[in-house]
């Protein structure tokens, strides 16, 4: 990292790099959220080495398994750990599969979304004047709105669908990162290493991308690991309300929605288990970017 | 003289993540009825965790590990906190720096005051409120019944100050430790402040901890003077004496960077180097990096002798012969 | 003052215009305006004379004034669905929604303020880890899904609380309410915790921040040097302190729990706006849509603009600024 060698404050055996490693490493709470999490992204990567069936290919659905308990074997010879649901879909293979998407939707909308707020971001501190006024007009009107409400709004607009929670999420989050990233790029563009880029004449991009850009990572890395657990929650709400993912490939929010009417029978575990699911990939994203947020936080440092 | 407070071998340590800081390490001294005690030193010398040792408000990850603190014959390390709240505001009192920062923004100066009354004696609120009316009136304040419905933000820096000074004052205190309080201050104020205080303590016969940097004050308001550096004491003695003959070169090279009229034009003189991080103390003499007259006998740590009628210092190589040339 | 609040009046005013215009693109250049604006039933003559009558052929900033001339008068549309006008129709379903969101809220301050007093004052103990794990968890947890899971254990399991609906209500002021009885309560409650489990992680964090943050200031150094009480140093000199930014945050967050209410009400079958909204996006009734953002966008308006001058109000400092 040539970046790191310009960064004025960083002693030679011990870049900011290489200490933030250590320091989140220090945290066994965070490098087990770390665990869990790789966990799970594995477990969606290779959904369909994994799960017992593939829960969107109909043929391999039996009717007749409809809302078996967990442990029960099915007309197909598989067992259902978790049980199945109203249309015979294991639960278990329908978590995988459903993990999948929702990490899709929440890691894909968070990156699109870091993308364009933190252009937005950059442009915002390096031009000042007008463009940053408006930009962060913007924004404080964009976080004035509670995420859910924003992303009514944009569904109501452009109605259901998997595209269109995507895009909801992105103009939901964009903001986070816009304001993150110009707060520390605005600190890091009084540095001399900076004036001395403007100095050498080297293109503005050049001097945006790789030598703002890379010293207002760290708070960019905090917002980021929230958002996406944000992101994931919000699809998983948009989707139980019934404004998301279509009908036949459902997310974790769809999973639990089905099990909704069944639950108030006593089958609990339509509902229950997709929850879990979503519960565990969220407290182990929040866990990681909670002690992020306190190893990068200066204020609390002594 | 009646002795207000003897210091005995006091070491308050910080146990960081670190290591062990030891911000105070091995201090003793003793203030009289009345007498006013300069304790200087840079930022980070110990001095100001000195002050907070003594009245008990040393924060976790430090703590008073070793010494005495007799307060009128007392032990006040060995007190329990309960007690030690009891003579805190009432019998000891403390004058913090920063008086932007010393009164809470969002009460009434009169809570404040009338709080510190109820705490330690039980009176009606009249009465509570009438001693700070009089103790804002002694400290100089204009108007004081109007200005204890003030809230802090409406006084100046200074008049900020004498509020706190009025309430140490409030229950007549038989020792004041004042840390840096005219720091913040502008020069005109700051000298307005030490006059009435230097009043009030001779007039009172209160003890007096006076922390500070600046040599200046002390040699205007102080008896006694103590040099710290790096958690000890290095000189102590009487203030005129150990101005006008330094035998710690230390305590030489503070009055040497003072800016004084008589030495108009010749160049300043300064110590150099930086003071040394407490967590990587080289055994010895922690001035010796920085000092002239080093040598391989201050690789072993020099002891606090007395050298001349009421001084001591701790040095191998005291100022001796310059100070009789 | 006055100053200070004019110019906040006239800020909410631009936001407020703001809004009505990104609300109007939404339904007219996003969408078809035809389709959001007449009944899908409606015949091939039926929607011509309707554009004609909506204006719908004219330019677009005049459609636009049109729009905000009618919702001035409280014109919002009719609903498709229960051909009301669709303005009375989420004034009807607004209490519901009010002491839904309220009740959450004094849940979350009753719940929250405590531990996170506790949790700043002893930051290592056992206690506090588990208050600050227990509110990763409140962040964490997705309201819907803890909304499913209370209903099972305590509807469906143990039978202690009714799983759905507002129970009996009493009239107050000429409108519903269900906290005034019994029954009524026992149906709040369950949602109200539900909706509050977020809201009580965040009061809790602040309170431990602040209290942390203020723990450290000279002046409690000074509180205690006086000889103070530890519990008068916490409960005057800390607290004091951290409840201005705590109320103002609570405040400014009664208007984002309104929103969340949807999720909730949507679990509970709460009859409230929130449940009015996810129903109408579903049978595409737009006009309602349009005027729940329209009065949803109001009143966040109107509470940013309440806290903003009641925290003015409360901290002695931003007072004497505004009198300037």
């Amino acid at each position: 990292m040539s970046e790191a060698a310009l960064e004025p404050a960083a002693a030679r055996e011990e870049t900011p790099f290489r200490r933030f490693v250590s320091e989140f490493m220090a945290s066994k709470v965070a490098v087990g959220g770390l665990l869990v999490f790789a966990a799970v992204a594995l477990l969606a990567l290779f959904a369909p080495w994994i799960a017992p069936q593939n829960p969107y290919d109909l043929a391999q659905l039996d009717i007749m398994d409809g809302r078996l308990p967990p442990g029960a074997v099915g007309g197909s010879g598989i067992t259902h750990w978790l049980g199945t649901d109203d249309q015979g879909r294991d639960m278990l293979s329908g978590i995988i599969y459903g993990l999948r998407i929702s990490l899709t939707v929440g890691v894909g909308s968070a990156l699109i979304a870091c993308l364009l707020g933190a252009s937005l971001g950059l442009l915002a501190a390096y031009a000042g004047g007008r463009t940053d006024s408006v930009i962060m007009r913007l924004v404080d009107l964009q976080l004035s709105f509670p995420t859910i409400l924003a992303a009514l709004m944009i569904l109501a607009f452009l109605g259901k669908g998997i595209l269109n929670v995507v895009i909801a999420l992105v103009v939901v989050e964009w903001a986070y990162y816009a304001r993150t990233v110009r707060g520390s790029a605005l600190v890091e563009r009084r540095r001399e290493y900076i004036e001395a880029a403007q100095c050498l004449a080297l293109p503005t991009s050049r001097i945006l991308f790789r030598h703002l850009l890379p010293n207002c990572l760290p708070p960019l890395i905090v917002v980021g690991t929230i958002q996406i657990a944000r992101a994931i929650a919000l699809e998983a709400t948009l989707s139980f309300l019934g404004l998301g993912v279509p009908i036949t490939e459902p997310s974790l929010g769809l999973l639990i929605a089905n099990g909704y009417e069944y639950m108030l029978s006593g089958k609990y575990w339509i509902s229950f288990y997709p929850g879990i699911a979503l519960l565990v990939t969220i407290v182990s994203i929040n866990l990681m970017g909670d002690h992020l947020r306190d190893v990068l936080n200066p204020r609390l440092k002594k | 003289m009646e002795v207000t407070l003897e210091v005995r071998d006091l070491r308050t340590h910080f146990f960081t993540r670190a290591g062990v800081v030891k911000a105070v390490d091995g201090v003793s001294f003793t203030v009289r009825r009345g007498e006013v005690l300069g304790l200087v030193g840079e930022s980070g010398s110990g001095k100001s965790v000195t002050g907070f040792s003594l009245i008990g408000l040393v924060d976790p990850p430090g703590r008073v590990v070793s010494g005495r603190i007799l307060f009128q014959g007392r032990d006040l390390a060995a007190l329990p906190e309960a007690e030690m709240r009891r003579l805190r505001g009432n019998r000891i009192a403390m004058i913090f720096q920063d008086p932007m920062m010393t009164l809470n923004p969002v009460l009434r100066v009169d809570t404040q005051m009338i709080e510190t009354v109820l705490a330690h004696e039980k009176v009606s609120r009249a009465e509570a409120r009438a001693r700070a009316r009089d103790a804002l009136g002694m400290v100089g304040i204009p108007s004081p019944e109007e200005r204890l419905r003030a809230y802090p933000h409406q006084f100046s820096g200074g008049m900020r100050q004498r509020v706190a000074i009025a309430i140490a004052l409030l229950h007549r205190p038989d020792l004041i430790i004042a840390d840096e309080p005219t720091t913040a201050l502008d020069v005109t104020i700051q000298g307005q402040i030490l006059a009435e205080v230097q009043k009030l303590a001779a007039t009172t016969g209160t003890a007096l901890i006076w922390i500070t940097h600046d040599l200046s004050v002390v040699a205007g308001l102080a008896d006694a003077i103590a040099v710290m550096y790096a958690g000890r004491i290095v000189e102590q003695g009487p203030v005129g004496e150990v101005l006008d003959a330094p035998l710690h070169p230390y305590t030489a090279g503070l009055i040497g960077s003072v800016p004084s009229r008589n030495r108009r034009g010749a160049p300043l003189r300064q110590i150099p180097g930086m003071t040394p991080s407490l967590l990587h103390l080289p055994p010895g003499c922690a001035f010796r990096a920085r000092c002239a007259r080093a040598s391989e006998a201050c690789l072993e740590a020099p002891a606090l002798r007395p050298l001349a009628p009421g001084r001591e210092v701790r040095c191998v190589h005291p100022l001796l012969e310059e100070a009789q040339a | 003052m006055s100053v200070y609040v004019l110019r906040r009046l006239l800020q909410s005013l631009l936001v407020l215009v703001a809004m009505s215009v990104i609300v109007f693109i939404g339904v007219y250049a996003v969408g078809d305006p035809v389709e959001i604006l007449i009944s899908p039933d409606a015949d091939q003559l039926e929607r011509e004379r309707a554009i004609q009558a909506l204006g719908l052929d004219r330019p677009l900033w005049e459609q636009y004034l049109v729009f905000v001339q009618r919702a001035l008068q409280g014109d919002l549309g009719r609903s498709f669905v229960f051909n009301e006008p669709a303005l009375r129709l989420i004034l009807q379903k607004m209490p519901a929604t009010l002491e839904l969101a309220f009740g959450a809220m004094v849940i979350a301050i009753l719940v929250g303020l405590p531990l996170g007093l506790y949790a700043g004052l002893r930051p290592e103990s056992p206690g506090a880890r588990l208050i600050m794990a227990g509110s990763i968890l409140g962040f964490s947890l997705p309201t819907f899904w803890v909304g499913l899971m209370l209903i099972m254990v305590f509807a469906v399991q143990l039978g202690w609380l009714p799983s759905t609906g507002r129970g009996e209500t009493a009239a107050l002021f000429g409108l519903h309410w269900s906290f005034l009885t019994a029954n009524g309560l026992s149906h709040l409650l369950m949602p109200a915790i539900n909706l509050a489990l977020f809201k009580i992680s965040l009061v809790i964090r602040l309170t431990r921040s602040g209290v942390r943050e203020t723990m450290l200031m000279d002046y409690v150094k000074f509180a205690r040097a006086k000889g103070l009480s530890p519990a008068r140093v916490t409960f005057v000199h800390v607290f004091k302190n951290i409840l201005i930014p705590v109320v103002t945050v609570v405040g400014l967050e009664l208007g984002s729990t309104i929103a969340f209410s949807v999720v909730t009400e949507s679990v509970f079958a709460w009859p409230g706006m929130g449940k009015l909204i996810i129903d109408s996006i579903n049978a595409l009734d737009r006009p309602v849509i349009v005027a729940y953002l329209m009065i949803i966008v109001l009143m966040f308006i109107v509470i940013n603009l309440v806290v903003d001058i009641l925290y003015s109000v409360l901290d002695p400092r931003v007072r004497l600024e505004g009198s300037r």
